[in-house]
């Protein structure tokens, strides 16, 4: 009895206030969607990061004959001044982890290889290219350790950090996400102002209804509990729709489109869309809730 | 029944009290006319009894319940025992009448046989039989006030308030509602009304309590609308 009269109740009045449900529906739609695309987007930033990280090296270039920073005034590396990196780097464990050399004619192979069809590899003579120990860090982000040890040090020309190189990347990509953030917690602002307003127009065109429902003594939740499933209907359908929209983002635009042009890197998987689809859920069924329900306290007094 | 312990009642910005040390007490199954002229405090006092507002000073009493210290949460349960009626019927305009009557029941989460067994006993007992259908806006005034009590008595509440029940309807029409009101007394309800109605007042002979300015100024039992001469 109770349930079926609560459902009528709320059946008709998302038919009476159609206008202003549609917004909802489309406003929670449209918020939701891009708070998802921003969890999305990071998702994406961290996947990249494990998958990056994994992989980046510290390289130490050795001087060469023509290199021409303070730290090679002595001219190129000495095997001394060589076994005493290498000895140094060593003594850096655990943090490094493993320790590559490449000679100037792994590197000139390496460089053949690499550019196997640019007129660049005719080019680029063996001696041009420097000598360097690569090396591998446990923990990527403790880079400074190695930077200001070997930095400058004489017959060190150069400490190159890859994570930099990527870092400036994942900025831009961080950049975005804050951007898609921003507009996503503005839309959900402008949500909740927009069911704050249907509450009202709701419990106003209801007056009659509601002012008997308290004159026969009808319990506050029993005469507030249609307008809040009404918000929460509304609020609920609008997440499914950005729970859609992230599903197609993941399954057109990351799958199908982006990723077979990006092969070198690694994409979100569907497992983070399936942790983004509840919080979409639950943020929007709670934060159109509270909105009524704090818009009804005020609206529908005993 | 309802007692009112030296209560005055001041609305805010206002300088004059709206009821002014008012203390009397209303008996189980009496029936009272309340007069006076407008803004005398009629209003004030029955929605004091309601606990549409709260006493400035003293206390009320209804059904053994001090209202003023009544939680909110409470306040609902203790409505479900009183019957409100007023000037402006207040029936839902797309219901029919067996509607009306059964909204009252289902908004306090009445099981629906209940509901089917009750609606049509109260619509014969304020003669609407054969009227279940009908919508307000195809009955005549007294029909329609005749649904609202139908609405405010169909739970048995203890007390029923009526607000000027009279006061849209012809005087042949208000003979009809007020015998059914005198009928619902009899079977035991306590009945507390507002008037202006004279007529009605003189003819029923019941107790009179008159305010003036927020004031008692007269309480009599078996009384008439004017001073007696």
């Amino acid at each position: 009895m109770r349930a079926q009269f609560v459902a009528r109740e709320v059946s008709h009045g998302l038919r009476r206030n159609l206008t202003m449900t549609l917004a909802v529906i489309i406003t929670v739609a449209v918020s939701l969607g891009l708070f998802g695309g921003a969890l999305l987007l990071r998702a994406q930033v961290t996947t990249m990061k494990d998958f990056w990280y994994d992989k980046v090296e510290v390289s130490l270039f050795l001087c060469g004959k023509g290199s021409d920073t303070a730290s090679c005034a002595g001219g190129a590396v000495t095997k001394a001044q060589r076994d005493q990196i290498k000895s140094d780097l060593e003594g850096l464990k655990p943090l490094v982890e493993e320790i590559y050399y490449e000679s100037q004619a792994e590197a000139y192979q390496h460089f053949q290889e690499q550019f196997k069809n640019s007129p660049i590899a005719d080019n680029v003579r063996e001696s041009a290219l420097p000598e360097s120990f690569r090396v591998k860090l446990s923990d990527p982000t403790k880079y400074e350790v190695v930077a200001s040890a070997f930095a400058g040090r004489p017959g060190v020309e150069q400490v190159n950090d890859q994570r930099q190189i990527l870092d400036k990347f994942f900025k831009l990509l961080g950049g975005l996400q804050a951007i898609a953030l921003a507009i996503a917690l503005t839309m959900l602002v402008v949500t909740v102002l927009l069911i704050v307003n249907t509450m009202r127009v709701a419990a106003f065109s209801r007056r009659r209804e509601t002012s008997i429902m308290r004159l026969v003594g009808a319990s506050n939740f029993y005469i507030q509990l249609p307008f809040l499933l009404e918000a929460a209907f509304a609020a609920g359908v609008g997440a499914l729709a950005a729970i859609g929209a992230l599903v197609l983002t993941k399954a057109v635009l990351v799958d199908s489109i982006v990723a077979p042009s990006f092969q070198f890197t690694s994409f979100v998987g569907w497992d983070a869309v399936i942790t983004i689809a509840p919080i979409l859920f639950i943020t929007g069924i709670v934060l159109s809730g509270l909105a009524a329900f704090f818009t009804l306290r005020k609206y529908l007094r005993v | 029944m309802i007692l009112f312990d030296h209560v005055t009642k001041l609305y805010a910005n206002q300088e004059r009290p709206a009821l002014d040390d008012v203390s009397l007490e209303i008996e189980k199954g009496e029936f009272v006319f309340l007069v006076g002229p407008s803004g005398s405090g009629k209003s004030t006092f029955l929605r004091l009894i309601l606990r549409e507002e709260r006493p400035t000073k003293g206390a009320v009493w209804v059904a053994g319940k001090e209202l003023g210290h009544l939680s909110n949460w409470k306040i609902p349960y203790f409505r479900r025992q009183i019957g409100t009626v007023f000037q402006d019927f207040r029936l839902l305009p797309n219901k029919t009448v067996a509607e009306n009557v059964a909204f009252a029941l289902e908004v306090i989460g009445k099981p629906k046989a209940h509901i089917n067994k009750v609606v049509p006993e109260v619509l014969e007992v304020v003669g609407l039989e054969g009227k279940e259908h009908r919508r307000p806006d195809e009955l005549s005034g007294g029909e329609q006030q005749r649904v609202a009590i139908a609405r405010a008595f169909v739970n048995r509440p203890m007390l029923l308030i009526a607000d000027e029940p009279t006061g849209n309807l012809d005087p042949g029409t208000s003979v009809g509602i007020m015998q059914l009101l005198d009928r619902l007394n009899r079977l035991g309800t306590t009945v507390v009304m507002s008037t202006h109605d004279s007529n009605i007042v003189d003819q029923m002979r019941r107790r009179v309590i008159e305010l003036e300015g927020g004031h008692v100024v007269r309480d009599q039992s078996r009384g008439v609308y004017g001073y007696a001469q």
